[in-house]
């Protein structure tokens, strides 16, 4: 298995800030919007985000949610291995807000669209929005797109796109790994 | 990620410790999604679900149907009292007329015990037991250590004494696996005549006196007398039962120390609890109902997601 290293730390971190930047861009001060982390990667992303826009960026009431779609799967008895459940945690009321989905890298489009059946659970949003850290393209089954980008990437379906972050990886980078020892160029 | 290591829940006793803690976690999720505005999860659209009811129950055939219906799947609901079943139709027989309906999975009570074990071997639908005479019930085990867990914090090294009718309680044997299984100390208490004879090989303490039995405990589950399974007398009275065997609040306050009060229901008030101490901050019998769904959507869940396509 061989792997390419896609982004390091600084380039994270410039485009986590630029994120930040487009957010408030479109959401002012927030104060109508949540943002959802998607279980399990998309939270790591989410929470580092919503710490940037206090810290750097002086928002202080951040509203911040994770989804966990496990129940909402449209490949239930399909894959081999069982879905495992992750934690859902939404304190707050979704009616009538703006929701901005984070998840780390989109691909087939899938997971969003449980998130989107998901979120219905917890109300009616005014608006969802997508950002995701990474976007690889031409790979998706559903028309989906996402309104804010990290990075986009071609790459094939026997690689995998791995973000890692420091609070679960030790590190700020982001990975192409080749799947059955193809090789990446 | 782990997965179960059966495919059908015929019993405490087949089931392993990791088993346990994955059905746990499994049903922490779902008592999040139970607790929502919208309590209602599309994961079993595709899977129909077929309740069979050969012995009368109130609220574990309500919380398997809310169960299921809180997972989108098709519910086929069947009481044997109204049905051919009084015509002489064998067990197979029946199931399998149900099973041609296209059935992935059976959740049954019956009166006799093994009878899930019997169709297990005969049909090719997972199986859910939901009693099977004074056998095994094993989902009402798994909420009552899940219940104990959640007010406790875990299982492992409570004390748990389990009083009553033993002799004709289902819920006391699949209790003292579960128990057992994660680590708990078990004691059984009540009358000689209503203790089995192998008691002794389950590796449970014996008690005959209530008010040791409470002193030494952090958890009493409370059984219900089975009148229903009694073919001869096996106390003088119900009034001294009560007296030697039934917990009432100058009982509970005597005691140093607070325990967790567990009813499976449904009660005699006044026979093996009376109502202030079924009513009061001790007892935790209605968050053992609650948790009866979410323990059930996760047994399901689980188990369907090894029904393959």
């Amino acid at each position: 298995m061989s792997q390419k290293v896609l982004l390091n730390a600084k380039e994270v971190n410039i485009i986590l800030h630029r994120l930040a930047c487009q957010l408030i861009e479109n959401h002012n001060n927030l104060s109508e919007t949540v943002l959802i982390g998607i279980q399990p990667r998309g939270t790591f992303f989410a929470n580092r985000l919503a710490n940037l826009l206090k810290t750097d960026y002086k928002i202080k009431d951040i509203k911040l949610g994770h989804l966990d779609i496990t129940f909402y799967r449209d490949d239930f008895r399909r894959s081999d291995k069982p879905l495992s459940a992750n934690k859902t945690n939404i304190d707050f009321i979704v009616e009538d807000k703006n929701v901005v989905f984070i998840d780390d890298v989109l691909y087939t489009g899938r997971s969003i669209r449980a998130a989107l059946t998901a979120i219905q659970s917890f109300g009616r949003p005014k608006h969802v929005e997508l950002m995701v850290f990474i976007d690889r393209r031409f790979s998706r089954h559903l028309p989906i797109q996402p309104d804010y980008k990290g990075r986009q990437v071609d790459a094939i379906d026997e690689q995998r796109v791995k973000v890692n972050w420091i609070e679960n990886e030790g590190e700020d980078s982001v990975y192409v790994v080749d799947k059955d020892n193809t090789i990446t160029n | 990620m782990s997965d179960l290591s059966v495919k059908h829940l015929l019993g405490i006793k087949y089931l392993k410790k990791s088993d346990i803690e994955l059905i746990f976690d499994t049903a922490d999720q779902f008592k999040e999604v139970i607790n929502r505005p919208i309590k209602k999860v599309p994961s079993l659209r595709d899977i129909t679900i077929a309740n069979l009811f050969f012995e009368n129950s109130t609220r574990t055939k309500l919380s398997f149907e809310l169960a299921e219906k809180r997972l989108s799947a098709d519910v086929l609901n069947f009481s044997a009292a109204q049905s051919s079943v009084k015509k002489g139709e064998t067990l197979i027989d029946t199931v399998n007329n149900i099973l041609s309906m296209k059935v992935d999975m059976v959740v049954m009570r019956h009166p006799n015990p093994g009878a899930g074990l019997f169709l297990s071997k005969h049909i090719s639908a997972s199986i859910i037991n939901a009693g099977d005479g004074a056998h095994e019930h094993p989902t009402q085990a798994l909420l009552d250590t899940y219940s104990i867990r959640e007010k406790l914090g875990e299982v492992k090294g409570k004390k748990v004494v389990i009083v009553g009718d033993i002799l004709h309680s289902r819920v006391a044997l699949s209790n003292i696996y579960a128990l057992k299984l994660l680590g708990a100390q078990v004691m059984v208490c009540g009358p000689k005549t209503l203790l089995p004879k192998f008691i002794n090989e389950l590796g449970v303490k014996v008690e005959t006196n209530l008010m040791s039995a409470l002193q030494w405990c952090d958890v009493a589950n409370m059984l219900r007398v089975q009148n229903e399974r009694m073919d001869i007398s096996y106390f003088p009275s119900t009034r001294e039962y009560a007296q030697q065997y039934g917990i009432n609040k100058e009982l509970l306050e005597s005691l140093n120390k607070d325990i967790v009060i567990m009813h499976p229901g449904p009660i005699n008030r006044g026979v093996e609890i009376t109502s202030d101490v079924a009513d009061s901050k001790h007892a935790i019998i209605l968050n053992q109902v609650e948790n009866g769904v979410a323990i059930r959507m996760a047994v399901i869940y689980l188990l369907a997601s090894k029904i393959k396509q």
